[in-house]
């Protein structure tokens, strides 16, 4: 059955995904636990929102003593990013996938899931392949959260502290691999990484958010990559 | 009180993913936006990664981020598993952490 087949092949494709997840979710149910944030909140975040980025600075924000309207603003300027994705990713899906199904399809899109889905191949995506991905990586998210919660407590600091790198090694994992194949590639993650840091370091940018900041940087670094590749990106 | 900032904080997560790829179904998009689009990614990936990494563990020193940033990037030039190259990142922030501070 092709339905059953795509499904455990988004499975199967999400596996990397779902246990670079884990040591990123234990993180963040670490991170959680020591800010004394109550363990079901923390458990419906994974549940509920389902984006690492946004959960982290979510309980950072909250230690920091922000208003919930700051946090809930901060969350939807990070988020924007998704717009992006998902946009390009409504051109990398079979177009007979129906809007019911586009809006489910849509919870599970995460930096990695994205990823892997555009990246994949030039063949349309079906709708099961995608939900096969994002349940793979949605289960892993939440029973990482979970082991972080509660059965980590005991691990030592430094390992705690050590662990706030994987979800930047996850990113570094999905680039690196593409610089290798295209030049293109890291030219344009170099802009990227070039305006972002301006922006971030920059005194007259000091007002500029991360959130913002990743936006920027992403979109200037397309737009320039659009002007300067008119055969867009190449492969070798 | 907490409970209505996780589902304020969800829909604002969720309607960025969900509108594009509802509304776009059917819109063939002019060529130059779709090659706009595929530099998304990588972009996107190169900002969120830098200079965010930096403060990744700890705000008081960036040696530990720095060496496990090398590490995952070394292993990922290779060719490495996504597996490997997170568990590389934690050992090398990990090893710096307890070896040199």
């Amino acid at each position: 059955m092709e339905k059953k087949s795509e499904f455990l092949e988004g499975l199967k494709v999400g596996v990397p995904v779902a246990v670079g997840y884990i040591p990123i979710a234990v993180a963040f149910g670490l991170l959680a636990r020591s800010f004394a944030i109550p363990n079901q909140i923390t458990i419906l975040m994974s549940l509920m929102i389902f984006a690492g980025a946004s959960q982290f600075i979510g309980i950072n924000l909250l230690v920091l003593g922000a208003s919930y309207s700051e946090i809930v603003i901060t969350t939807f300027i990070l988020n924007l990013r998704h717009f992006l994705m998902t946009a390009t990713l409504s051109q990398k899906i079979e177009v007979k996938v129906s809007k019911s199904w586009r809006a489910l399809l849509a919870f599970g899109v995460t930096d990695e899931t994205f990823t892997i889905g555009v990246l994949r191949s030039d063949k349309k995506l079906s709708k099961y392949f995608i939900l096969g991905l994002n349940t793979i990586a949605y289960f892993s998210w939440n029973v990482g959260t979970w082991i972080g919660l509660f059965l980590a407590p005991s691990l030592p600091d430094v390992l705690k502290a050590s662990m706030g790198i994987a979800l930047y090694a996850m990113f570094i994992g999905l680039l690196v691999p593409n610089i290798r194949k295209s030049k293109t590639v890291l030219v344009i993650s170099c802009i990227a990484i070039a305006i972002n840091s301006l922006l971030s370091w920059l005194p007259i940018f000091a007002g500029v958010s991360n959130g913002w900041g990743i936006i920027v940087a992403t979109v200037m670094s397309a737009a320039i990559g659009t002007c300067i590749y008119p055969e867009g990106v190449e492969r070798e | 009180m907490l409970i209505l900032l996780i589902v304020a904080m969800a829909a604002v997560t969720y309607v960025p993913r969900m509108l594009p790829l509802v509304l776009l179904q059917n819109i063939a998009l002019p060529n130059y936006i779709n090659r706009f689009m595929g530099f998304i990614p990588y972009a996107a990936l190169g900002a969120l990664i830098f200079p965010g990494v930096l403060h990744s563990t700890g705000t008081n020193h960036l040696e530990p981020a720095i060496v496990g940033c090398i590490m995952s990037i070394i292993l990922a030039f290779l060719r490495c598993n996504l597996i490997l190259v997170v568990g590389g990142g934690i050992a090398g922030a990990f090893i710096v952490n307890i070896v040199f501070l």
